[in-house]
C-alpha cells in the first residue's frame, strides 16, 4: 500500500501557539492514501480534520512529522498543481461569469486562451452544467454554485481533489443528489479524493476509506476500509452492510470521547 | 413614478415654510418702508418697532406681508426671487459675462474636477500602499486621519500662500485644497474594499499558487469597486466644497466662492442664495454623474441589478 500512496503522513504534529497556551490540532497522525482512493475524514469540531486537509494543501505548516504528496513536500506539490481544493462556500467571484470563474485558476497558471476555453467546456460538462457558462453566480442555485466550484477545482486536471465540507451548507435533498453526482465524477475521472464531513451517512456512502478522528489532541481513532462495491445507488444506504459500517463509525466517534 | 407625489409634497412643504419665514425675517424693513410711503402701520415710530419681536410685528401688520417678498436686499429672499436671479444669471447672461453663474460655476468646476482627479488617484495609491505594507498602514493612516481633523478654513490660506510663493496661482492651489478634502474618503473606502476578500478567498488564491500581483488584480481590485464608488460620491462633493473654500481666503473675483464673498460684502443676499443654490445643484449633478458611472460599471461587471 505504501508504495502506491499519493499522500503519506507519518507522526504528523501541528501545535498552534495561542494566548491560552498551546493547542494540539494534530498529534501523531499516521495515514497513507492510495491512488484513486476516496477518503472521508469525519469527527467532531476541533478534531483536526480540516487542519489535516489544509496541511496536505500547504495552507498550514506542520510542526512535526513528515507529510508527502505525490512524493513531494506539500509546497512543491502545490506548485506542481497536484491538487484542486473545494471550500465549504462556493466562493465564486460575483463579477465573473461561471465560465470566467472556472477560467480564473487557468489564467493564473498561464494556460493559453484556446485551451482555457476548451477546459472550461470539458469541466462544465463533467459537473452537468453545460450551457451555464455565460450565467453569473447569483443566477444559479446554491447546489449549482457548488458544482461550479468543483468544476473550477477540476479545471487544471490535478490528480487529487481536496474537499472541505463542500456540501455542508446545502439542504439534504440537494446534498443527496450532489453525493451521487460526485461518485459518478470520481468513477469517470479516477481522482484521489480527500473529503471532510460531519455526516456519518455521507462519509459511509462516498468513501473507500473512512478516517475517524477525535479532538484534544486531534488524532485518528479508527481507519475503516469500506467493503461496499464501487457502484453505489442511493438505496445502498438501507442495506445491512452500510448500516454496519455506519455503526462502526459511530462507535469510533464515541471511543474518542467526542461527546463528553 | 409612484414616488412623485410624496416628493412633490416635501418640496411644497419646504417652499411654504420658506415663504412663511420670509415674513418675520423681513418685516421690520417692510414696515419702515410702508410708513415712509405714508401707509398706516402699527405701532408707529421706528424705535418702538425696534424693541418688538418680529412675529408680533408681523401679526399686527398683515397688510405689508406682500412687501416682504419683494425687497432688494432682504434678510431672507423669497424662493421666487432666488429662482429669478438664478434664471437671469444663468440663461439670460452670456457665459463670458462676469455676472454669469455659468462663468463662475465653470471656474469652480474646473478646480473641483482637477482636485477630484488628484485626490482620487492619490487616495487609491495610498490605499494600495496601506493594504500591502504594514509599515505604511501604521505610518500613513494616522496622518491621513489627522489631516482631516484640521479645519480646512484654517489650512486653505496657508496652502494658497505657500503655493503662491513658488509661483502657482489660480486653478492649481484650489485644486490642491480640493484634493486635500477628497482623498480621505477614497483612502478609507479603498482600504476597506481591498481588504474585503475573506480568508477563504485568499486561501483559494494560495491553492493556485497565485502571486501577490495576481491576487491584487484578479481579486482585491475588482472586489473593491463598489467601495470605490461609494467613496467617490463623497469625494466629489467634498472636492466642490474644497474648491469653494479655496476661493474665499484670497478674495477671489471669479468662481462660486467669489460670488458668495462679494454677495456678503455688499449685502446682496439674493446673490448669495442663488450662488448657494447653484453650488447645491452642481454638487447634486456631480454626485448623480458618479452614481450613473457606478451603475453602468457594476452592471458591466455583472454585479449590478
Amino acid at each position: 500500500m505504501t508504495s502506491t500512496a499519493v499522500i503519506s503522513a507519518k507522526g504528523l504534529d501541528l501545535t498552534f501557539q495561542t494566548n491560552d497556551g498551546p493547542v494540539h490540532a494534530l498529534k501523531g497522525v499516521d495515514l497513507d492514501i492510495g491512488k484513486g482512493d476516496f477518503v472521508s475524514f469525519i469527527g467532531p469540531s476541533g478534531c483536526g480534520k480540516t487542519t489535516f486537509l489544509r496541511c496536505i494543501a500547504a495552507l498550514e505548516e506542520p510542526t512535526g512529522g513528515t507529510l508527502s504528496v505525490n512524493g513531494m513536500t506539500p509546497e512543491e506539490a502545490r506548485k506542481a498543481r497536484a491538487y484542486g481544493y473545494v471550500f465549504q462556500a462556493a466562493g465564486l467571484y460575483p463579477w465573473r461569469t461561471i465560465a470566467g470563474n472556472i477560467k480564473l485558476p487557468l489564467e493564473i497558471m498561464g494556460f493559453p486562451k484556446a485551451e482555457q476555453n476548451a477546459r472550461v467546456e470539458k469541466v462544465l460538462e463533467l459537473v452537468d452544467l453545460a450551457g451555464f457558462g455565460g450565467k453569473f453566480p447569483w443566477q444559479l442555485s446554491g447546489g449549482m454554485q457548488q458544482r461550479a466550484s468543483i468544476a473550477r477545482a477540476l479545471s487544471f486536471d490535478a490528480d487529487i481533489l481536496l474537499m472541505d465540507e463542500p456540501f455542508g451548507a446545502l439542504d439534504e435533498i440537494v446534498r443527496d443528489h450532489l453525493n451521487e453526482e460526485l461518485l459518478k465524477l470520481w468513477a469517470r475521472t479516477g481522482k484521489t479524493i480527500g473529503f471532510v464531513t460531519h455526516s456519518i451517512p455521507e462519509a459511509v456512502y462516498l468513501s473507500t476509506k473512512i478516517v475517524v478522528m477525535s479532538p484534544r489532541p486531534g488524532r485518528i481513532t479508527d481507519v475503516i476500509d469500506s467493503p461496499l462495491p464501487k457502484e453505489r445507488p442511493l438505496d445502498i444506504r438501507d442495506t445491512p452492510e452500510f448500516l454496519e459500517i455506519a455503526h462502526r463509525v459511530r462507535e469510533g466517534l464515541r471511543a474518542g470521547h467526542a461527546y463528553d | 413614478m409612484r414616488a412623485i407625489f410624496p416628493v412633490l409634497t416635501v418640496v411644497a412643504v419646504i417652499v411654504a415654510l420658506w415663504y412663511a419665514a420670509c415674513v418675520p425675517m423681513n418685516i421690520h424693513f417692510a414696515v419702515t418702508q410702508a410708513e415712509r410711503a405714508g401707509q398706516v402701520v402699527t405701532p408707529e415710530g421706528a424705535r418702538e418697532r425696534r424693541e418688538m419681536g418680529a412675529i408680533p410685528l408681523a401679526l399686527k401688520n398683515p397688510s405689508v406681508w406682500g412687501d416682504t417678498f419683494a425687497q432688494d436686499k432682504p434678510r431672507l429672499p423669497a424662493p421666487h426671487q432666488v429662482a429669478v436671479e438664478l434664471w437671469e444669471t444663468t440663461v439670460e447672461k452670456k457665459v463670458t459675462s462676469k455676472r454669469s453663474l455659468i462663468f463662475h460655476g465653470w471656474i469652480t468646476l474646473s478646480a473641483t474636477l482637477l482636485g477630484f482627479a488628484i485626490g482620487s488617484v492619490a487616495g487609491v495609491l495610498l490605499a494600495v500602499g496601506i493594504v500591502h505594507s504594514r509599515a505604511m498602514d501604521m505610518s500613513v493612516m494616522p496622518w491621513a486621519i489627522a489631516s482631516q481633523t484640521i479645519p480646512i478654513l484654517a489650512i486653505a490660506p496657508m496652502i494658497i500662500v505657500v503655493l503662491n510663493s513658488v509661483g502657482l496661482q489660480g486653478l492649481v492651489p484650489k485644486a490642491i485644497i480640493s484634493a486635500y478634502l477628497s482623498f480621505f474618503p477614497v483612502v478609507v473606502g479603498m482600504v476597506k474594499g481591498l481588504r474585503s476578500p475573506g480568508a477563504m478567498q485568499i486561501d483559494q488564491m494560495r491553492t493556485w499558487s497565485a502571486s501577490a500581483n495576481q491576487t491584487f488584480w484578479k481579486l482585491r481590485m475588482p472586489a473593491s469597486v463598489p467601495y470605490l464608488f461609494a467613496s467617490l460620491k463623497i469625494g466629489i462633493a467634498a472636492s466642490l466644497v474644497g474648491a469653494i473654500v479655496g476661493e474665499l481666503p484670497t478674495g477671489a473675483v471669479r468662481g462660486l466662492g467669489a460670488r458668495l464673498l462679494t454677495g456678503s460684502y455688499y449685502g446682496q443676499t439674493i446673490q448669495i442664495w442663488s450662488a448657494l443654490f447653484a453650488t447645491a445643484i452642481l454638487a447634486a449633478a456631480l454626485v448623480a454623474i458618479v452614481a450613473g458611472l457606478e451603475r453602468v460599471t457594476l452592471k458591466r461587471m455583472g454585479v449590478g441589478r
